[in-house]
């Protein structure tokens, strides 16, 4: 079994980064211009790493799928990022914020690289700033904060409910810079089918233009994977329709292990599914939760309306079992809740699967105008989709999932078990454990991309030499050949079943069996259900059209394929954790109280997988988890 | 509701497009507008016809990748939102609904309902940023900005790159959305040491794109989905003026 290194350096953990960084090896800035860096993705992550990188001369290769960098699923996220800058002199600090992120992600992430996200978090709100991000702010003209879940601090920096938005578009900003400067050059609609590896180190990818179909290979002295989560191996999640785990599958097959794949977040607060019809279900931003009041009503089965239910039939339910965070509690255990009241037949709504969400306390308490301020466009988008007025009467909520924790394992360094090859953002595994506490997502990828990489990778380039990389070594027809070979493939079956037949299948399975609850017996049918579905996708799928053109069928057969392949290994990963912990419930093990309960004699490490061939199963590697800063605690927010 | 639905379709940015009907059924006012054309997707897959290309990715109205010109209006009827924010109960059974994709010389078909927007991007390339590296910049605070500055750069910040503008716009002009950034920038204090070079350049590769002239017959700022409003396009002429005024520049 090889030992996973996390390289993690010695010492208190205030002074871990800051004695890494000067250990780092540097390349001289004359040299910076013989590297060549391959960014595949634009969001946060990819985006603040690509303008970074050129920024100190490297030659920047960056690609997305959309047709502009500028919309990367980041673009989406609304409620905000965190940073310990203390300006509301609340009592907060880096500390704190590490405290926190730790805790609130139930002990299961390293506290090195937990500290040092917490350490940068100051910096990021300077640089969105000097960019020219319009944050909100008070009448005095200095920043404005709100609170988020899993926090008794108001430390979430914010814009509107467009916050991810709006610091997209200032790494864009920074990204396109560098394009017109010519340090950047951009491949939109071109999507990674592989990567390519010489002597066991990533030396480039294999691309399909999604405009053309023509497959190319790029060179590179280090490959960046910025390219988001897996959410939507669940079919239905708050992710934007493109996201995918190609990229990230892909590497994981030529030898990248994946670390705690099954660790996935369901948000309490989306919108409920309203038919088959559904493509996606929309988030409404945990921000909401500072105001909004959930509530069920205390009878089984009552289905008055909400405005005819006396207040003393009323369940606050959050607020009755955990009095000092009330609705504030981290996502988790907000979402295990309201299944908790649905399953006791408590839910509202014409299918029984949803909670209410209630603003009728904040708009007596600061009207309706100051409430249409705060969060109007989340009203408004909810008004849009149920065709109800969220200010007349509670909306319904319900958990959908959201965020991946688990991703590529990576040291320190962001690099993955595969040299030269990185993860950043939310393809990486690396700083929320078990449980990601809200506005620590658009934190940690700009972490990563503006502060952490652009050190990093400097180590590593420093000790492979200056030497391009050779564009004619066999492996990139290799590697370009498979792909081409798997296109034939697709194009050949010409089955009977549609690729989204197959993950709508994938989904249902996936939220049935390893969703918000989970059981072995479960675990084991989904095992059986997910192998069927495999063999039945490469005999029955039918994909039209042809490989050398725009071909959206194309696209999505090539990444259901992957997400069938990564829902075995998440559903195998669920069941190695025989222990409860953040968004990993196992029924078997739960308190009296029915929270979380973890094992950590036997579960404190990181479960990081190694491929070993098509159909074989996985070899599980262990990182053990070292606590030497924060006491392990059961997680109580009562 | 049972829908006639009447589509470009072009196999490529070479070849000839032309409109073509389907019948879609059983469409349930809850559906969005995409998810209508999902349906009808799977219905042509099922019969081995070629699904419908069209750009779609959020799904809510916030990535600006959807764009469909449908009866006649970019994003459809409604305003204020886009194409993907659109549900069917904006429309009642029997409905024929005429969907093409975005029309400008700087936004050429690339197939069905997809178009090239690349233009936008070179736009911004050309100067829609502040000039500052990461690190070394000073604390958030430093600088307070007013509440009203701040609300109304970001106002103009919420643009989402869709192209509505010019689909609508007789011209086919951006100044739409290259007033919107301009407008952002040069309301903010870290936008002013660029500010006359930033308009200068973002205008001239606005024109170097094949974009219409102005004519401020504010058709875009009605069909666009974030309400960018009119008045920017009057602040990035009164910047443009101002800049050329000063000379210093290109
Ligand atoms: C609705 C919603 C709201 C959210 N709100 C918040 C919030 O308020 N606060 C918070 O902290 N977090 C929030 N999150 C989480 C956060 O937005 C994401 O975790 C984060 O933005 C991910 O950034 P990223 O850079 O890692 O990836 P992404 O932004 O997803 O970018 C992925 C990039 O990779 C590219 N890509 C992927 N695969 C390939 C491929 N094979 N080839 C080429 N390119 C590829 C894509 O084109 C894209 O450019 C929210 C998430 C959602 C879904
Ligand atoms: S100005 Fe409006 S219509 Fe034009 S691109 Fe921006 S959001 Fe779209
Ligand atoms: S799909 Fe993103 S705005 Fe419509």
């Amino acid at each position: 079994m090889t030992k996973l290194d996390s390289k993690i350096p010695e010492g208190p953990v205030a002074e871990k980064w800051t004695k890494h960084k000067f250990n780092l090896k540097l390349v001289n800035p004359a040299n910076k211009r013989k590297y060549d860096i391959i960014v595949v993705g634009t969001g946060l992550a990819g985006a603040s790493a690509a303008a970074t990188l050129a920024e100190l001369g490297y030659n920047v290769k960056a690609f997305c799928f959309q047709d502009s960098p500028r919309r990367a699923h980041s673009i989406a996220a609304q409620g905000g990022i965190n940073a310990a800058k203390n300006y509301q002199n609340d009592g907060d600090s880096i500390f704190r914020l590490f405290y926190d992120t730790v805790k609130g992600g139930d002990y299961r992430a390293r506290e090195g690289n937990v500290y040092r996200l917490a350490e940068v978090s100051v910096n990021i709100i300077d640089q969105c700033v000097a960019q020219g991000v319009p944050f909100a702010r008070e009448y005095g003209g200095l920043l404005d904060n709100r609170s988020f879940g899993g926090a008794q601090v108001s430390r979430t920096f914010y814009a509107r409910g467009q916050t991810g938005q709006q610091l997209l578009l200032g790494a864009y900003s920074a990204l396109s810079r560098q394009i017109g400067l010519g340090k950047v050059k951009m491949y939109s609609r071109t999507e990674m089918l592989d990567l390519v590896m010489i002597d066991g180190a990533a030396k480039g990818i294999v691309t399909r233009d999604l405009v053309t179909g023509e497959i190319a290979s790029h060179a590179g002295h280090a490959v960046l994977l910025c390219t988001g989560g897996y959410g939507n191996v669940f079919y239905l999640s708050t992710n934007a329709q493109g996201s995918n785990v190609t990229a990230a599958w892909r590497a994981h097959k030529k030898g990248a292990f994946f670390a705690n794949p099954c660790f996935t977040q369901i948000h309490p607060t989306c919108i409920p599914v309203s038919g088959d019809h559904q493509s996606k279900l929309t988030l409404m931003s945990e921000s909401l939760r500072n105001d909004g009041r959930v509530w069920v009503p205390k009878k089984v089965g009552d289905k008055r309306n909400p405005s005819e239910i006396p207040e003393d039939e009323r369940d606050y339910f959050l607020e009755r079992k955990y009095p000092s965070f009330g609705n504030l509690v981290p996502r988790d255990v907000a979402s295990r809740n309201a299944k908790e009241q649905c399953d006791a037949n408590k839910g509202v709504g014409s299918s029984g699967l949803a909670v209410y969400l209630d603003f009728a306390d904040a708009i007596k308490r600061l009207g309706e105008n100051s409430v249409r301020a705060k969060y109007g466009n989340l009203f408004d988008m909810y008004a849009q989709i149920t065709g109800e007025n969220p200010y007349k009467s509670p909306m319904r909520i319900y958990p959908a999932v959201h965020y991946t924790m688990g991703g590529l394992w990576v040291d320190y360094n962001l690099m993955t078990t595969i040299p030269g090859l990185y993860a950043l953002g939310e393809a990486n595994f690396s700083d929320h454990g078990a449980n990601r506490l809200g506005a620590s997502a658009l934190m940690q990828g700009l972490a990563d991309g503006y502060f952490v990489i652009p050190y990093t990778v400097g180590d590593y380039l420093a000790g492979l030499g200056t030497k391009p990389v050779d564009k004619n070594h066999p492996a990139f027809k290799e590697a370009e050949d498979k792909v081409k070979a798997l296109t034939k493939k697709f194009l050949s079956i010409k089955g009977t079943k549609s690729v989204t037949h197959y993950h709508r299948e994938l989904g249902r399975i996936m939220w049935d069996y390893c969703g918000m609850a989970r059981n072995a017996e479960g675990l084991t049918k989904a095992k059986g259900l997910i192998k069927d579905l495999k063999e039945d996708f490469w005999k029955n799928v039918k994909v039209l059209g042809e490989g050398e053109e725009l071909n959206q069928s194309l696209e999505k057969a090539g990444r259901v394929a992957d997400f069938i392949e990564l829902g075995a290994l998440m559903v195998e990963d669920a069941l190695n954790r025989n222990e409860s912990c953040g968004g990993h419930f196992r029924e078997e093990y739960q308190t009296e109280e029915n929270e979380a309960k973890r094992d950590d004699e036997n579960y404190a490490y990181v479960a990081a997988w190694e491929f070993k061939g098509e159909d074989k199963a996985e070899e599980l590697h262990k990182e053990n988890l070292k606590f030497e800063t924060v006491k392990l605690t059961q997680r109580s927010y009562k | 509701m049972n829908l006639t639905v009447k589509v470009w379709r072009q196999k490529n940015s070479k070849s000839e497009g032309k409109m073509v009907s389907y019948n879609v059924k059983d469409v349930s006012p809850d559906m969005s507008f995409l998810e209508m054309f999902d349906v009808l997707n799977e219905d042509l897959i099922s019969k081995g016809d070629e699904p419908i290309a069209f750009d779609h990715d959020c799904r809510e109205g916030i990535c600006g990748m959807c764009s469909m010109y449908i009866n006649g209006r970019a994003h459809g009827p409604k305003t204020g939102i886009t194409t993907c924010q659109l549900h069917m109960r904006s429309f009642k059974d029997g409905d024929t609904i005429v969907v093409e994709p975005w029309r400008a010389s700087a936004f050429p078909v690339v197939k069905d309902l997809v178009v090239d927007r690349g233009a936008f991007d070179r736009i911004i390339n050309a100067g829609g940023f502040v000039s500052v590296n990461t690190g070394g910049v000073p604390d958030a605070n430093a600088i307070p900005i007013s509440k009203i500055d701040a609300d109304a750069a970001f106002d103009a910040a919420t643009c989402i790159g869709c192209g509505a503008c010019v689909a609508s716009c007789k011209n086919a002009s951006a100044s739409l959305f290259v007033a919107a950034k301009i407008t952002q920038l040069a309301l903010l204090p870290q936008g002013q040491v660029e500010r006359a070079a930033r308009v200068e350049k973002m205008v001239a590769q606005m024109e170097a794109e094949g974009f219409g002239a102005c004519t401020n017959t504010g058709a875009c700022s009605v069909e666009c989905p974030k309400e960018i409003s009119q008045d920017t396009i009057a602040t990035m002429n009164r910047e443009y003026y101002a800049a050329k005024a000063s000379s210093k520049n290109v």
